[in-house]
């Protein structure tokens, strides 16, 4: 009986230990912490973050009425900081009607020829970025959580179907590089584990603002392979994958990285 | 879509040394690249910066193409008396930006 009680009585301290150990558990990192201190500044500081630019073009289009609607994104959404938060947190996400996913860039354009009426956004365009840059700008701070949509398992199998085939010339996959050998050095570079936290992020080597499939397509060059057109499935089977295994980390678009 | 950022303080003392940073968007091409088409883009650089205090030139700087997309600059001046500081950035294919900001110096 008194071991019973003493046994009850020890039950919270496990309790307690064993989630204060997957807390602590998650070897997660992102990007962010793996550059180096100059850059952080330079992303922490809004006034010499060029991604702020992109995101101050983007509250200029948000604003200015496009199409044959001639409606701005702000004639039906308001401000981004209540209507848009945490938006960028949960895509991508299939949208009412469809059965494939969308990212946020194709959400923007399909609000872009369905409401406004308008010619859709050319992908890594300019005006593209700034918008997705704006929209993501709201969500900064928040934790990644995409939806619950049964409907996406599927895709984010594909997606790490994929993250974990090897492919192209050097015959690698994702899983290579950034799960089994994050945080070492390729060429001189620390290899990030590749949680998507940033995008659109601004890399010095672009000296833009580029989206997560441009730097998909980046790795995929990297292994020499094919890479896919842009919007195709495949990338946004890995974008659902990619986004489902940083669940959590939070968003800190416009990021920067070397 | 040329814009830029600027960062002064808004208030200042008198005789106080004060951070201006500007931050502006532009490719900076250099003109020594060839293009997808194996022809060189031609350059296109801002040229010329400059930051007047109520008219006064307090700060020029002629850009080179070395000088990568996206120019940050940052320079220190004194506070003297409260107004406008104007910034210019002039450069290739007419570009030409102007931004001001207002500060009170006590």
């Amino acid at each position: 009986m008194k071991f019973r009680r003493l046994g009850l009585m020890l039950l919270p301290v496990f309790a307690a230990s064993y989630a204060l150990a997957q807390g602590g558990g998650d070897k997660r990192r992102t990007g962010y912490q793996d550059m180096s201190p100059a850059l952080q500044q330079m992303q922490d500081d809004d006034t010499s973050n060029p991604g702020m630019l992109f995101v101050q073009a983007g509250e200029t289009l948000w604003k200015q009425p496009a199409g044959k609607a001639n409606k701005s994104c702000a004639d039906c959404h308001n401000g981004v900081e209540t209507s848009m938060k945490g938006v960028a947190a949960r895509y991508p996400a299939i949208p009412k009607g469809a059965d494939t996913p969308v990212d946020l860039a194709g959400r923007i354009n399909l609000c872009r020829t369905g409401q406004q009426q308008a010619e859709p956004l050319q992908p890594e365009s300019q005006d593209l970025l700034a918008l997705t840059s704006y929209v993501t700008y709201a969500s900064r701070g928040l934790p990644i959580a995409p939806p619950n949509d049964p409907r996406l398992a599927k895709f984010r199998s594909e997606g790490e179907a994929m993250f974990r085939r090897r492919e192209g010339q050097l015959n690698l996959s994702c899983a290579n590089c950034h799960d089994d050998n994050a945080g070492k050095k390729l060429a001189g570079a620390t290899i990030p584990q590749a949680h998507p936290t940033a995008y659109p992020v601004y890399r010095s080597e672009w000296q833009t603002v580029g989206s997560l499939q441009r730097r998909l397509r980046n790795c995929l060059i990297g292994i020499r392979t094919d890479a896919y057109a842009y919007d195709s499935p495949q990338y946004l089977a890995l974008e659902v994958f990619l986004m489902d295994r940083a669940r959590g980390l939070k968003i800190e678009a416009p990021g920067i990285r070397p | 879509m040329a814009n830029a950022l600027i960062n002064a303080p808004k208030t200042a003392k008198r005789g106080e040394a004060i951070e201006i940073k500007a931050l502006i968007l532009h490719p900076m091409e250099t003109g020594f690249r060839p293009g997808t088409n194996g022809r060189m883009i031609p350059r296109n650089i801002i040229e010329f910066f400059s930051a007047r205090w109520n008219g006064e030139e307090i700060f020029k700087m002629t850009f080179s193409p070395a000088i990568a997309a996206n120019p940050f600059v940052s320079f220190f001046t004194i506070a003297r008396e409260s107004g406008k500081i104007d910034f210019l950035w002039t450069g290739d294919e007419n570009f030409r930006v102007e931004e001001s900001v207002s500060i009170v110096v006590t």
